[in-house]
């Protein structure tokens, strides 16, 4: 089993209304150094394979024709071996 | 002229009511696992949250099996029309540019905006006035058009932009865009909804132009066909 990790952000030139949100309440509640608040999402994908190279190739597929929209959306992920679960084979 | 109204799970069926009532033509619901539109002449993509709007509006949706068949039918030249989640859909798919945002408000917001009718020689709105100011109901969280500057500059230069928020613009979307149509001239999307302003009673009757305007374009097309037979 291998654990993909995907870490999916908007693009420094599309404006976050939910980061701007959070970053005015942040100021209100006297974290003066908050200068940017960027929101995101993070997925955790289990892979049934062992091989890496494979796993990775599929990742970037999955990211590109589902889980990021390109238009407004980076992301970047991180492959590691998953612990088998308890009761899965 | 014949009508394929989708549906996908969360989809709803204002737009199948507002063809009845307004054109009194002949429509069918199509379930979102049909894979031939053939038989349809216009073919409507409802508002609604399909999929529960997980992963993001439409994301799930583009790759239900009837897309393949709307993607054919679009290449074809069918009319096609994407009302709020619908037109995330088409988004989505491919079949228009740019994207959705979250309303830059934060807020989901429900409630009738001026429009003013870019383009009035669009398929869907050949009976409204050109610069015609028509008010009908948004109700949507995610309809903050967005595209980059190139695309922009596309969607002016091929006039695609077909309408646009009057006074407040409610959502932060990209020159206040309001709905687009695709450079073939046949597919059209919107992110207010036509449907809830086809009856007095409801406040607004300006929606109605909209199937008006689709049953004249076809019918001149149609006879066009006909005629030279």
């Amino acid at each position: 089993m291998i654990k993909a990790t995907v870490y999916v952000t908007i693009k420094q030139s599309v404006l976050d209304p939910q980061g701007k949100a959070a970053q005015s309440a942040l100021q209100a509640l006297g974290f003066d150094e908050v200068e940017e608040v960027r929101i995101g999402k993070y997925i955790e994908l289990e892979l049934n394979t062992a091989d890496q190279a494979a796993a990775e190739a599929r990742v970037k597929e999955m990211c590109e024709k589902l889980l990021v929209n390109t238009v407004i959306e980076d992301y970047r992920y991180e492959l590691s071996e998953a612990q088998e679960r308890e009761g899965v084979r | 002229m014949k009508f394929g109204v989708l549906v996908f799970p969360g989809s709803n069926t204002d737009s199948y009511n507002a063809i009845q009532d307004t054109i009194a033509q002949p429509a069918d619901q199509v379930w979102h696992t049909e894979t031939d539109l053939s038989q349809y002449d216009c073919i409507v993509i409802p508002g609604g949250s399909s999929y529960g709007d997980y992963v993001r509006p439409g994301a799930i949706s583009q790759y239900s099996p009837v897309m393949e068949a709307v993607k054919k039918a679009a290449a074809e030249g069918t009319f096609i029309l994407g009302i709020g989640n619908g037109f995330q859909i088409l988004t989505e798919a491919g079949l228009l540019p740019g994207t959705f945002l979250q309303n830059s408000s934060l807020k989901f917001r429900c409630e009738h905006v001026s429009l003013r009718v870019e383009n009035h020689e669009t398929p869907f709105t050949v009976d409204y006035e050109p610069g015609e100011i028509i008010r009908i109901p948004i109700a949507h969280g995610f309809g903050n058009y967005y595209c980059d500057e190139d695309t922009l500059a596309k969607l002016h230069s091929n006039r695609q932009i077909v309408f646009r928020y009057e006074e407040e613009n409610p959502n932060g979307s990209v020159d206040q865009i309001a709905g687009i149509v695709n450079e073939q001239g046949n597919v059209v999307g919107m992110m207010p909804r036509p449907e809830r302003a086809v009856h007095a009673l409801l406040g607004s009757e300006d929606g109605k132009k909209i199937f008006t305007s689709i049953l004249r374009t076809w019918r001149e097309k149609h006879d066009a066909k006909t005629a030279s037979e």
